[in-house]
């Protein structure tokens, strides 16, 4: 073990500081916009100063949980305060306080309207999101899952667009109706658990052991999948993201692509899967078909998408679906890929809606026909612009690279031994999917195409009165991110290495068996 | 008839009366004063009852009433005033808002 | 030096970032042309020194492949993903190409692109490519391979659309970009299928595993991976199907055509192919559909050639007739005969399309054969330069595409690893027409009278001295290029396939056979275009049909457009965004929440507002409850 003791409290730094946050701006700056910002930003960058020194000093050989706390808390129930990181969570939480600044910096001057209240809502945000990632007993968790929707809910509904009602609903109705499902599925996975063990626990190292019959697996891992395959999100239960992202100010766009979206490939990962182990395999023809036909299905709609940011939206429908497939390969190859991509594309999308928020400040249209040729209008932002679409693409040297490839070559490495032995289905799907590949880069370089080359052509842009180009601070948030991509195209190892463990555990919890022992037979 | 049978006609007239004021007045003001009509109909029927079997509980309820009582009217009263800044009526058919 | 093989890849990057930087609108412009131009030159022709010295290296050390690793990418598992630079004779040729003809192309681009306003922007594309072209080249990993691989992709992508204010620029680059990636697509599931079996991406590796045969070669089917492969370098080598990018990529500056579309991007399928002949070796039956497709492009290819009327349409598709050749090459087994011409064809490809920018530059834009003639006298140096190049090309005895073409065709005929007289045949065929259509090219242009513009004519003026002297060097080099024994060089590496007893008679033959048709079609063209205006027109008349499907390119665009590109948005725009997602998906739920509302409406009637009703209805309900429990208690 590391010299390193302080883990637990800063742990705890990084879950609560938020809340400081909000309870300082709420004090401090009700009235005051330019303070309520400056107290925000600082709050996040600290917070992500300190999530970079956790992960600098997380032991990457050691099993199970570091810097955790467990305090009691409904002891009757078996509830417990449990937070820590592992190999799962801890990029996701990395990535998370990263982008919290970016979002801040990001929505400088696009919010105009009750700016404090705005800060509060996205610190309030923030910490759901992490303590969603960082709880390690599933009441916990389910709480903080339930609590990300209400700021979400008003970050849309208070700061957004035009339908931003009708967005509103159908994400809050989509999110709920799974949520409550999952709520079910947990009663009744706890009181199972404590009537076969005895043992009253949330914890999700003692749910781990739990045994049931594959009916039941079956029954529970259909309520979360669907809580969690809504929150991803798979086809067919997409609808509400197109909408949501449209209506959503940027930074909802940014948190909402960047970090909630990975809540439901987190959310299989961690618990789905890992659950239950024999339903999954059973069920995992059917959900790889699912995560291929997201991968090409939203490909295939970004093709014919006029509003730009309904292009990227459904972008990420395709690129979760390589998510999807590489966490169901259970080759190691393919979970580490489907956790690289979750990074990037946490950092793909979210470069990308910072970009089209900001020309959306600029030229407030969303559609791509009134656009044209902005490389010679804004040059430093078209190269931006084109980064980002490459390592959306998936062009190697970028993130975007590192996770489709791992994952799909994890696919094929599952899927050729099967079709060596006579199912052929996953090789028909590894070989679908890596046509996404092409899709990909037909409908990000039509998007290029129309928007950045050709004749200039902009809204509210004159020869009088000429669109300005970035500014530092836009030039700033967007160089951390591409510095982040590019990182993490170039040099992998150590962010695989920090997961690497973590990733075999999932891959064995998920293929040993754990149907109950058969009546009569004592274990 | 004794007195126990008067008092209880008395508490079912008095509720009786406040009710129909309620059905028929549509000043809100006296709605609301009809309503304390029908909590002091039930209130004497509360007392009569708890006089004819020598228990205590009765009573106790009667005071717990009137605390709500008391409360109601005060959370009340200033309801209808901002009704009334707001509609300039006491004409209780006039805040049909709610209609479905 | 220790990394002496990342230092020449690195170098390009370098340069790349420098001008990007300081060169750019990025930077504001604030590196003039002459620095940019410096910049963008010096990087390469640093590269191109240190190359000769890795090849002195190589050379002192016997020839051993030298193995220099930089980093490691990724771990996982027990499988280790490894950034490493390999050299050896292959790599060795590859990279001097690549650097040498490269960095005599950036001279001559500070002379073609003079004066443009994206200055810097051009130098720095230019060396990004080159950076991507040397990991290409120079990666021992398949892996590295495939950056390299998509990163030209990406370099010819923006020099393609490089003067975007034009949409159909940008257009030609995307399109090349998307035709290259599916390609890839196949690229990416050959490299998977061997990452499965060997749990390494290493290319010494694995054609070392193939060779001897050893366990895990058995895995996997060797023409599997091989025709998986082959899929990707008929994307990045425009071969049928998937050539319809090249000729369009012509939309970008001449250099960039000079350098990416002809002597050294395209011809990256055929380093692959060579790279990995361990697999092929093995994969007879990939390398026969190798071989089919390679004479198919280069004939159908040339045929094409024949009636365009554009200047680099015309070399384009001569390009991708002799990237056809080079495959049939590689499908009969000869693959250091493939590497030798994929190294003259460079010379003199470069040259050509060099020559032509010069030609175009003389004529202020002016691409279209049929406006030119006469220019023999104008611009003397670029005229004997391309007449040269246009020698090579078609065959003529002592240059440098004699050798090497007569060389494919010989182990086309007689290979003992699928070597056939059909494909001779097609072969010799395709020799005829590309001496014709490029002595055609020849006398459009430079012989006969003008048929300029008074105005063009009167602008005409020979290229400056940074132009001209690589166009010099270049026609050196296409002249006794055939005079470096690569094949034999590379034997030792790459042995060259065993010939047929029974056929190895016929070789004089075949090379007198060959000899003729160059001449052969030398003497057709100068008929045909030698004399009066009126003679290729009665011909053209005479054969309209062939000539309208010719010049129509087979309307192979229009189909792809007609079965792919169009059925695609069909079906995503009408089924599945009309379709599944708006009225199945959205419809039903919409509709599910409309129905809830309108039942909700209903049971709001009851909701009259009035307050004199409720009260009533409370009293109802309470009369009717005490009724209730006096009937029942």
């Amino acid at each position: 073990m590391s010299e390193f003791t302080m883990g637990p409290m800063l742990l705890n730094l990084v879950l609560w500081l938020p809340i400081v946050g909000a309870g300082l701006v709420l004090l401090a700056a009700r009235a005051n916009d330019s303070r309520a910002r400056t107290i925000s930003v600082a709050v996040m960058t600290v917070q992500f100063a300190l999530a970079l020194l956790l992960y600098l000093q997380f032991d990457a050989t050691a099993p199970g949980l570091q810097f955790a706390t467990q305090l009691p808390w409904i002891a009757q129930w078996g509830v417990s305060y449990l937070i820590g990181l592992d190999g799962v969570n801890i990029l996701l939480v990395l990535l998370t306080a990263f982008l919290g600044p970016i979002v801040v910096l990001g929505a400088w001057t696009s919010i105009k309207k009750d700016v404090p209240l705005f800060h509060v809502v996205v610190l309030l945000l923030q910490f759901a999101m992490m303590g969603a990632y960082l709880a390690q007993d599933l009441f916990l968790f389910y709480l903080f899952w339930e609590a990300m929707l209400i700021p979400m809910f008003l970050i849309i509904g208070m700061w957004g667009g035009a339908r931003r009602v009708y967005a509103t609903l159908k994400f809050v109705l989509y999110t709920a109706f799974g949520s409550i499902l999952m709520l079910a599925a947990v009663i009744y996975l706890v009181q199972s658990l404590q009537q076969s063990s005895g043992v009253m626990s949330f914890a999700f190292a003692d749910l781990y052991q739990s045994q049931l019959p594959l009916s039941v697996q079956s029954i529970l891992l259909g309520a979360f999948a669907l809580s969690f395959a809504i929150k991803v999100p798979m086809v067919p239960l997409h609808t509400w993201l197109p909408d949501a992202h449209v209506e959503a100010p940027t930074a909802g766009s940014v948190i909402l692509a960047g970090v909630l979206l990975k809540m439901g490939t987190y959310g299989f990962m961690k618990l789905g899967f890992p659950l239950f182990p024999d339903a999954t395999r059973a069920f995992t023809p059917l959900l790889m078909t699912l995560a291929v036909i997201s991968i090409v299905y939203g490909a295939c709609l970004a093709l014919v998408q006029n509003d730009i940011k309904k292009i990227i939206a459904y972008s990420s429908i395709s690129h979760l679906g390589y998510v999807m497939l590489g966490l169901l390969t259970l080759e190691l190859v393919g979970i580490q890929g489907a956790i690289i991509q979750m990074v990037s594309h946490g950092l793909v999308a979210a470069g990308l809606f910072l970009l089209v928020g900001m020309i959306y400040d600029r030229c407030h249209t969303r559609e791509l026909a009134a656009y044209g040729g902005l490389a010679r209008l804004l040059p430093v932002y078209s190269v931006f612009f084109m980064i980002f679409t490459l390592a959306s693409v998936g062009l190697p040297t970028t993130s975007g690279f590192t996770g489709e490839f791992l994952a799909l070559m994890g696919a094929f490495t599952a899927a050729w031994p099967a079709h060596l032995d006579g199912h052929h289905l996953p090789l028909v799907l590894a070989v679908v999917a890596v046509t996404g590949v092409v899709l990909g880069a037909m409908y990000m370089l039509r998007f290029a195409l129309t928007f950045l080359f050709g004749a200039v052509k902009a809204p509210h842009h004159s020869p009088e009165q000429p669109l300005l180009d970035l500014s530092l601070r836009e030039k700033s948030i967007l160089g951390l991110l591409t510095i982040a991509v590019f990182a993490l195209g170039l040099f992998p190892g150590g962010a695989l290495q920090k997961t690497e463990l973590a990733a075999k555990t999932y891959q064995s919890l998920v293929t040993t068996s754990r149907l109950p022992a058969p009546a009569g037979v004592t274990p | 008839m004794d007195k126990v049978h008067l008092l209880l006609l008395l508490s079912g007239a008095l509720f009786s009366l406040g009710l129909l004021g309620v059905i028929v007045r549509r000043n809100a003001l006296v709605m609301l004063m009809c309503m304390e009509l029908m909590l002091n109909g039930v209130n004497l029927s509360l007392v009569t009852f708890s006089q004819q079997r020598g228990d205590a509980a009765g009573a106790v309820l009667v005071f717990l009433v009137f605390v709500v009582a008391t409360v109601e009217i005060a959370l009340a009263i200033p309801i209808v005033l901002l009704l009334v800044r707001f509609k300039r009526s006491m004409d209780i058919d006039r805040y049909s808002d709610l209609k479905g | 030096m220790p990394h002496t093989l990342a230092l020449i890849a690195l170098l390009p990057l370098v340069g790349f970032l420098l001008n990007g930087f300081f060169a750019t609108a990025l930077g504001g412009h604030r590196a003039n042309e002459r620095v940019a131009a410096i910049v963008g030159c010096a990087f390469p022709i640093a590269a191109f020194a240190l190359t000769i010295k890795a090849f002195l290296d190589l050379q002192a050390g016997g020839f051993t492949p030298i193995v220099e690793p930089l980093y490691r990418w990724a771990l996982i598992g027990s499988s280790s993903f490894e950034i490493a630079f390999y050299f050896d004779r292959l790599s060795a040729i590859m990279t001097l190409v690549v650097t040498g003809v490269g960095s005599v192309i950036h001279i001559y681009s500070t002379g073609y692109m003079h004066h443009d306003k994206s200055f810097g922007r051009f130098f720095a594309y230019l060396n990004l490519f080159l950076f991507f072209m040397l990991l290409l080249v120079l990666g021992r990993s398949m892996l590295v391979l495939f950056v390299g691989w998509e990163g030209v992709g990406l370099a010819s992508y923006l020099l393609i659309g490089f003067w975007f204010d034009d949409l159909t620029n940008a257009k030609a680059g995307r399109k090349a970009f998307i035709t290259n990636r599916i390609g890839d697509a196949g690229f990416l599931l050959g490299m998977f299928l061997l990452y499965r079996a060997f749990g390494t991406l290493d290319m010494d590796t694995i054609n070392g595993a193939f060779l001897t045969g050893s366990g895990a070669a058995m895995i996997v089917p060797a023409s599997l991976v091989g025709l998986l492969l082959f899929v990707g370098a008929t994307g990045k080598s425009a071969q049928i199907p998937l050539y319809v990018w090249l000729p369009d990529a012509m939309a970008g500056p001449t250099p960039v055509s000079a350098l990416i579309h002809a002597a050294t991007m395209v011809t990256a399928g055929v380093y692959l192919t060579a790279r990995m002949s361990g697999i092929y070796m093995m994969a007879p039956e990939a390398s026969q559909v190798i071989a089919v497709v390679g004479v198919l492009t280069a004939f159908f290819a040339a045929t094409v050639a024949l009636v365009q009327t554009d200047i680099k349409k015309v070399l384009a598709y001569s390009t991708v007739s002799q990237l056809g050749f080079m495959f049939l090459a590689l499908g009969v087994g000869a693959y250091g005969v493939a590497i030798f011409h994929v190294v003259t064809h460079a010379f003199f490809k470069a040259c050509l399309f060099l020559g032509a920018g010069s030609v175009i530059h003389a004529l202020g834009g002016e691409q279209d054969i049929r406006k030119m003639g006469g220019l023999r006298t104008k611009i003397p140096l670029t005229f004997w330069t391309f007449a040269v190049a246009t020698a090579a090309i078609a065959g003529i005895p002592g240059l440098a595409g004699f050798f090497s073409k007569d060389e494919i065709l010989w182990y086309a005929f007689a290979s003992a690893k699928g070597g056939a007289p059909w494909l001779w045949g097609m072969a010799a065929l395709t020799a005829l027409m590309t001496a014709f259509y490029m002595f055609r090219l020849l006398w459009l242009t430079f012989m006969g009278a003008s048929r300029m513009s008074q105005e063009v004519e009167h602008h005409v003026h020979e290229s400056p001295i940074s132009m001209t002297g690589v166009l010099m060097l270049l026609a050196l080099l296409s002249a006794g290029g055939g005079y470096i024994a690569i094949p034999h060089f590379l034997e030792a590496q790459i042995p060259l396939p065993p010939i047929v007893e029974s056929l190895a008679h016929y070789e004089q033959t075949l090379l007198i056979v060959s000899i003729v048709l160059a001449f052969a079609g030398l003497g057709l063209a100068v008929f045909m275009f030698g004399g009066p205006a009126s003679r290729p027109e009665s011909i053209k008349q005479a054969l309209l049909p062939v000539h309208r499907l010719l010049s129509g390119k087979y309307f192979i665009d229009e189909l792809y457009d007609r079965v792919i590109v169009k059925p695609v948005a069909w079906f995503s725009e009408v089924v599945l965004l009309r379709g599944s997602d708006t009225l199945l998906l959205d419809g039903s739920l919409n509709g599910l929440a409309s129905l809830a509302q309108r039942s909700a409406g209903l049971l709001s009637r009851a909701q009259t507002g009035s307050l004199h009703l409720y009260a009533l209805l409370v009293m109802v309900g309470i009369v009717g409850a005490l009724l209730w429990s006096w009937r029942h208690v």
